[in-house]
């Protein structure tokens, strides 16, 4: 195999497991978050808006750490630097 | 396949260029601003006002209360800061139901430029709050080694701001052009659906997070007059 092809190996398949565990640990932590939460408005409905504005708030980091993944991934396909190297004359 | 609106570019002489996110963001502004200036040209306070009219101010009093609720005590100052982000993200997000209208958030540096106002605005408002002394001094809280980690994280964080917009938006028409080569009938109308959710989400999230990370800035101050107030109140 030429460099230029354990490249693109490498890239396709660190781009699958990093959307892969990307999203799967995030998820995790949302679920775990959103369900708190939901059991918190449960007991107290007063405290609502509160709750769900903290939620969004908190939501919004954990899902932040997913997207770098996504756009890390994208990176790895659409404009790898390495292979842009490579491929150039 | 074209990954942002960057990529689209109309005119270029030399390093500058004029592309789709540009002539959209354009746009849009003339849009708010004429749209604005339409509307508030002739208001009245009357108890029958234009439709137009009640939708402004739904949205004003909404965002004021918001904005209220997270802890500036004064939102009548950060109202056209934060207001105005809100306002234009949502509209740049929620205008993608347009055909060939493609969101200028879904673009880096939209984005990016996007996060500089509030990098540079927390600053601002901070010494404007708490003069430059009560400013830099709160990045010496709670004591003198969180020094460094209090500037990576005002770094940091504008990164975030920008890379959670540009992702969300991005991703979102990403999956509706994917879609569209799989199963083209039913399931791109369910995404770009979901796409006008998340807009809407994402918008709110941002305005909410640039209004924290001002609270944080300007805390301080408001808590010192709070207790000059108290003080001069029982003595």
């Amino acid at each position: 195999m030429d460099s230029t092809t354990i490249i693109a190996v490498a890239s396709i398949i660190t781009a699958g497991i990093t959307t892969g565990i990307g999203s799967m640990m995030p998820a995790i932590g949302e679920g775990r978050a959103v369900s708190t939460a939901l059991d918190s408005i449960a007991q107290q409905p007063d405290a609502a808006p509160t709750i769900t504005r903290t939620l969004f708030v908190g939501l919004a980091m954990i899902e932040s750490t997913a997207i770098y993944c996504f756009v890390l991934s994208m990176i790895l396909i659409f404009a790898n630097p390495f292979w842009n190297h490579f491929i150039a004359p | 396949m074209r990954l942002s609106p960057d990529q689209l570019i109309f005119w270029e002489y030399g390093f500058i260029n004029i592309n789709l996110t540009i002539v959209i963001t354009w746009l849009l502004m003339a849009l708010l601003a004429g749209g604005s200036w339409i509307i508030t040209r002739k208001l009245d306070s009357e108890i029958k006002t234009t439709r137009w009219q009640s939708i402004l101010e739904m949205l004003v009093l909404l965002m004021r209360d918001q904005i209220k609720e997270v802890g500036l005590k004064q939102p009548r100052k950060y109202m056209p800061f934060i207001a105005t982000l809100f306002i234009f993200i949502v509209v740049a997000n929620l205008l993608s139901i347009i055909p060939w209208y493609e969101p200028p958030t879904a673009s880096l540096s939209t984005t990016t430029a996007l996060a500089l106002c509030v990098f540079i605005s927390v600053p601002f408002f901070g010494i404007a709050e708490d003069g430059l002394r009560g400013y830099l001094r709160s990045y010496l809280q709670p004591n003198f080694i969180m020094l460094p980690f209090n500037i990576i994280s005002e770094v940091s964080r504008t990164l975030a701001l920008a890379v959670r917009l540009f992702g969300n938006m991005m991703s979102g028409g990403l999956i509706v052009t994917v879609l569209l080569s799989i199963a083209p009938f039913f399931f791109p109308i369910i995404m770009s659906a979901l796409g006008m959710l998340t807009g809407v989400i994402q918008a709110y999230i941002f305005a909410i997070l640039a209004t924290v990370y001002i609270t944080a800035a300007t805390q301080d101050a408001q808590q010192k007059k709070n207790k000059n107030l108290k003080s001069t109140q029982h003595g």
